[in-house]
């Protein structure tokens, strides 16, 4: 991480004490506190912006790269895709805890992702172990590899389970990441 | 007329919902070790959470307090993975994982090479 300059101060920020707060970031952490409170007011607003600025004057975060889009089609197809994925999914696991005799075997299958934004890997370990049937066990930051535990998943499934992942990596670099991981995910092709 | 379809509504998600989380418990209960148990376990049944989630929100309408649902949707999803990861990574990584029930272990061979790499080359004399 290079140290903040005046220069790539993102707009919209202001400067407390060599802290870069960003303002788009505490509107949210207002609004969370607002609707916590489930009432819009004067003071609700108020105490949620000193709480929010204190948060983010203790806890600071990093920024989260550059070129980072939020594109509405992709972003609609993701979300649908990810709703259909979580109804079968869990209708796959419900059966599985139900199921009688032989308990199921299950795999740890390593995915290299495409893209190196920190925003794309994150999003898709938290989608991946959000799925029931996965669940991250390790993660190699070096390579982008996610170290999946996949239930119910033999040998002869893993390649299918690994292009799962490596598409739904492709339907959020769409939605979320920047060109770069795009041009790199679109590069791998394979199945969509 | 709309208030009756709504009700009937709200009960469906509340049943669906609440019959996922019986089936995670039934599943904690009957997968054999903690890496299976976290797919039902560390993740109650998001999908399950969500459906009651959806049914409460359904009969308190209305109301502004509503939003206090939509959060909590929010972080369970975001703070699930988190707490699953750490446990299965911690359960991997010392053992307390039935091997017979893993057909395919591509983590292993990583972290072995990963160790051999550590650790300095011990020298001749050594096989």
């Amino acid at each position: 991480m290079t140290p903040p300059t005046d220069t790539d101060r993102p707009l919209m920020s202001i400067q407390v004490k060599r802290r870069t707060i960003r303002l788009h970031a505490l509107l949210v952490l207002a609004a969370a506190w607002v609707v916590l409170f489930g009432e819009l007011s004067v003071a609700t607003v108020l105490s949620g912006l000193l709480v929010g600025l204190a948060v983010m004057l203790v806890f600071p975060l990093p920024p989260l790269g550059v070129g980072l889009r939020l594109r509405p089609w992709p972003t609609l197809t993701f979300f649908a895709r990810f709703a259909a994925d979580l109804v079968v999914s869990s209708a796959r696991v419900v059966a599985q805890a139900f199921a009688l005799g032989r308990m199921p075997h299950s795999s740890v299958v390593a995915v290299p992702l495409r893209s190196r934004s920190d925003l794309v890997l994150t999003l898709t370990a938290v989608t991946v172990s959000v799925i029931p049937g996965s669940v991250i066990v390790d993660v190699r930051y070096a390579t982008s590899t996610l170290f999946v535990h996949l239930l119910g998943v033999e040998a002869d499934a893993v390649e299918p389970a690994r292009r799962n992942v490596l598409s739904l990596e492709r339907r959020l670099a769409r939605a979320f990441g920047s060109r770069e991981d795009i041009e790199r995910v679109e590069q791998a092709g394979g199945a969509t | 007329m709309m208030a009756t379809i709504a009700d009937w509504a709200a009960v469906g998600c509340l049943l669906v919902g609440a019959l996922l989380s019986f089936a995670a418990g039934v599943g904690l209960i009957r997968f054999p070790d903690l890496l299976s148990r976290m797919h039902t376990a560390a993740k109650p049944q998001v999908l399950g959470l969500l459906l009651i989630l959806v049914g409460i929100g359904i009969r308190l309408a209305p109301e502004p307090r509503v939003g206090v649902l939509v959060l909590i949707a929010l972080f369970q999803i975001l703070t699930v993975p988190v707490a699953s990861h750490i446990a299965a990574r911690a359960a991997y990584r010392t053992g307390r994982i039935r091997r017979d029930l893993i057909s395919v272990d591509e983590l292993q061979a990583e972290l072995d090479s990963a160790e051999a790499a550590a650790q300095p080359d011990p020298g001749p004399g050594r096989n």
